[in-house]
């Protein structure tokens, strides 16, 4: 480590003190404050939004687990393609990322709708008569809208590449010749999985967990989008409180920084549970 | 030491249309040391990775003991690999590291029929702490790799590999990483632990020195053929044509004519030599080492040249003599300046004679000696040097 800061890292260090340090700073002081000064009522009425708090954090794990389910198999297979076949997938990956969030969402709204593509895609080969035959229902559509396993789709199709990309750059990085020792050394596919590409793959996971568990946490429209808007998300809950009219910013900035602290939390045991070798990148 | 162990049977393998290895066979004998020695892209890599299981041949079989084991994974031979960028595992400390191929042997395996079941802690514990005695690291079981230097992990990529009691142990260029220092340590200390374990070595290099110094049996290779297959001094004293003789050693190669046994003929003058069993006045190779050759007073030379160029080299001076615009490397302890004119004599035993080959004319000549010298004790550039 130098002593010294560079020069070079003066751009930065101004950057990161603008737009990170100081945004801290002030969430912190409105959290702690009203109209009339510091307070800590926002902090007691925290118990009030439990329910939300509790909602956010189970469907982000749900949409990190599903991603982590998807993102780690699509990632050794991708690796394991010629490098032509690893380029188009890549791109493949990304495209959806430079299509505008609230669109991309709007899309998957068209599509799960009680008459949209799915349903009628469905009805159209005989799934819904098929199911009510089976279990005696009278369907005719599947409800996909306005549910919480909508609110996971929206997440997970919107963070999945956030989870593909970490894990697919480390193993992509993984020295052939490590495979081929294990190999020597005895080792069956099986075992060459777990006992080297598994744990040499951890770092990405973890950077993979995070990168898509805290935006998970944080984020808003898509419970209003696919989830019909009545159980609310922790990001809509802040949303509201800038925006909407139950106007107070200082509760917003409270809940906020609890959201951010448990986060962090979270990140710090699980950065300690992959015995803090290599750090997972924070955002 | 005589026993055969492994034989390889008219081996063909091809990597875009171009012949990596061409018809190659080979035995090994059980408790041999033997190199693979050529330069790069000359087959001997691939000749390696075959042993061990890691490329299947095109065509030809690979015998182990008499039974044919082409389609024999990796994992099931009996046999372990140092790689050459060792190929420690990153994540596991050095202890861990040793005891990997222990921790995967499993009931019925097949490098160990006799035993059954999984070995116990303290089995596994015994078994590597008796290696890392063998590589002199006691006390650094609870390193991980990247807190070694250069020289220690390559010890654990062999105790690794080892700690197996493997048949054969395969060695893909392991000192290319290391310092000139540092790599003639290792070369001892591999011999050593090759005459301790008393297993067949089968080591890849492109370093002569290297081969020289440790092996029972030499293969020179080049362009997926095996040139010449002896002990060093076999290879090093009767090369078999000018690639062997330039690969290995310094090697001055002169055109000549083999008058009869016993005479052969150079620059229009006959010398006598201990070489025979060719036709009459058949051309051929001849080759002299550098230190064979004595200076001596112009008037009692069997040749005269002049001095071009001298380079000091500690034990002795590298001379660059002219012989008719034919340029030779004498090595000699007497200093003689550019510009002298000198006389030499050659011993009938420093001659060696070489039937004709798709090498001749294409080495032995020493006109741009001065400029790449440096270079030429540098393994690699000496190495772009032969591919040319």
């Amino acid at each position: 480590m130098k002593r010294k800061l560079s020069l070079f890292a003066i751009p930065y260090v101004i950057w990161m003190a603008i737009f990170v340090v100081a945004p801290v700073i002030l969430v912190v002081l409105y959290a702690f404050s009203s109209k009339h000064g510091f307070t800590l009522d926002n902090f007691a009425r925290m118990g009030t939004y439990a329910v939300v708090f509790g909602r956010s954090f189970k469907l982000a794990l749900i949409a990190t687990v599903v991603c982590l389910a998807i993102g780690y198999p699509v990632s050794c297979m991708m690796s394991r393609e010629g490098p032509r076949f690893q380029r188009i997938a890549m791109v493949l990956i990304m495209l959806p990322m430079w299509m505008n969030f609230l669109l991309r969402t709007y899309s998957w709204m068209a599509i799960l709708e009680n008459n949209g593509l799915l349903n009628q895609l469905f009805q159209k080969i005989g799934l819904i008569d098929l199911w009510n035959q089976l279990f005696g229902t009278n369907l005719t559509f599947f409800p996909m809208m306005n549910t919480q396993g909508a609110v996971v789709l929206g997440m997970v199709y919107n963070y999945l590449p956030f989870m593909i990309l970490p894990i697919y750059s480390v193993i992509i990085k993984l020295d052939p010749s490590l495979l081929e020792a294990a190999r020597d050394l005895g080792a069956d596919s099986v075992n060459v999985f777990r006992r080297v590409i598994l744990p040499l793959s951890l770092p990405g996971v973890l950077s993979g967990v995070t990168m898509v568990f805290v935006p998970s946490v944080s984020t808003f429209a898509i419970s209003t989008m696919l989830g019909g808007g009545t159980r609310i998300l922790l990001g809509d809950l802040i949303e509201q409180q800038f925006t909407g009219g139950a106007y107070n910013p200082y509760l917003g900035a409270a809940i906020a920084l609890v959201m951010m602290v448990i986060v962090v939390l979270c990140m710090w045991v699980m950065n300690h549970f992959g015995e803090g070798e290599e750090q997972a990148v924070m955002l | 030491m005589s026993k055969e162990l492994i034989r390889l049977r008219d081996l063909c393998m091809a990597y875009d249309d171009e012949l990596v290895l061409d018809h190659l066979n080979l035995y090994i004998n059980d408790k041999e040391f033997l190199t693979l020695l050529g330069p790069s892209g000359c087959g001997k890599t691939t000749t390696l990775r075959i042993i061990g299981g890691f490329s299947t041949p095109a065509s030809g079989d690979v015998l182990f003991d008499g039974v044919r084991i082409n389609d024999v994974p990796p994992y099931q031979r009996q046999i372990n690999t140092v790689f050459q960028k060792y190929a420690l595992f990153p994540h596991l400390n050095v202890f861990e590291n040793i005891a990997f191929g222990l921790r995967m042997q499993r009931r019925s395996d097949p490098k160990d029929p006799k035993r059954k079941g999984k070995l116990s802690e303290e089995e596994i514990r015994e078994r590597v702490m008796e290696m890392l005695e063998v590589i002199s690291l006691k006390g650094f079981e609870n390193r991980k790799p990247d807190a070694l230097s250069g020289g220690q992990q390559q010890r654990v990529a062999i105790a690794r590999a080892l700690v197996n009691r493997p048949k054969v142990l395969l060695l893909d260029e392991p000192l290319g990483a290391l310092d000139l220092k540092l790599r003639k340590d290792m070369q001892i200390e591999l011999k050593r632990i090759q005459q301790q374990v008393g297993i067949t070595f089968i080591y890849v290099t492109h370093d002569q020195e290297e081969a020289l110094t440790m092996s029972d049996t030499i293969v020179v290779m080049d362009k997926g053929t095996i040139q010449q297959i002896g002990t060093p001094e076999d290879i090093y004293n009767e090369p078999k044509n000018a690639f062997v003789a330039d690969f290995i050693g310094e090697s001055n190669i002169i055109d000549g004519i083999m008058v009869r046994d016993n005479l052969v003929q150079m620059y229009g003058r006959q010398f006598p030599c201990l070489d025979g069993g060719f036709g009459e006045n058949e051309p051929v190779d001849v080759v002299i080492r550098p230190e064979d050759i004595d200076i001596v007073p112009l008037e009692q030379g069997q040749l005269t040249g002049t001095v071009t160029g001298v380079t000091f080299k500690g034990m002795q001076y590298d001379i660059i003599v002219d012989f008719r615009g034919f340029k030779w490397l004498i090595q000699t302890t007497d200093h003689s300046p550019v510009g002298a004119k000198i006389g030499i004599k050659i011993d009938p035993d420093g001659i060696h004679v070489m039937k004709k080959s798709v090498y001749s004319g294409m080495y032995g000549d020493y006109s741009s000696f001065s400029d790449a010298y440096d270079e030429l004790d540098d393994a690699e550039a000496g190495e772009d040097e032969d591919e040319t």
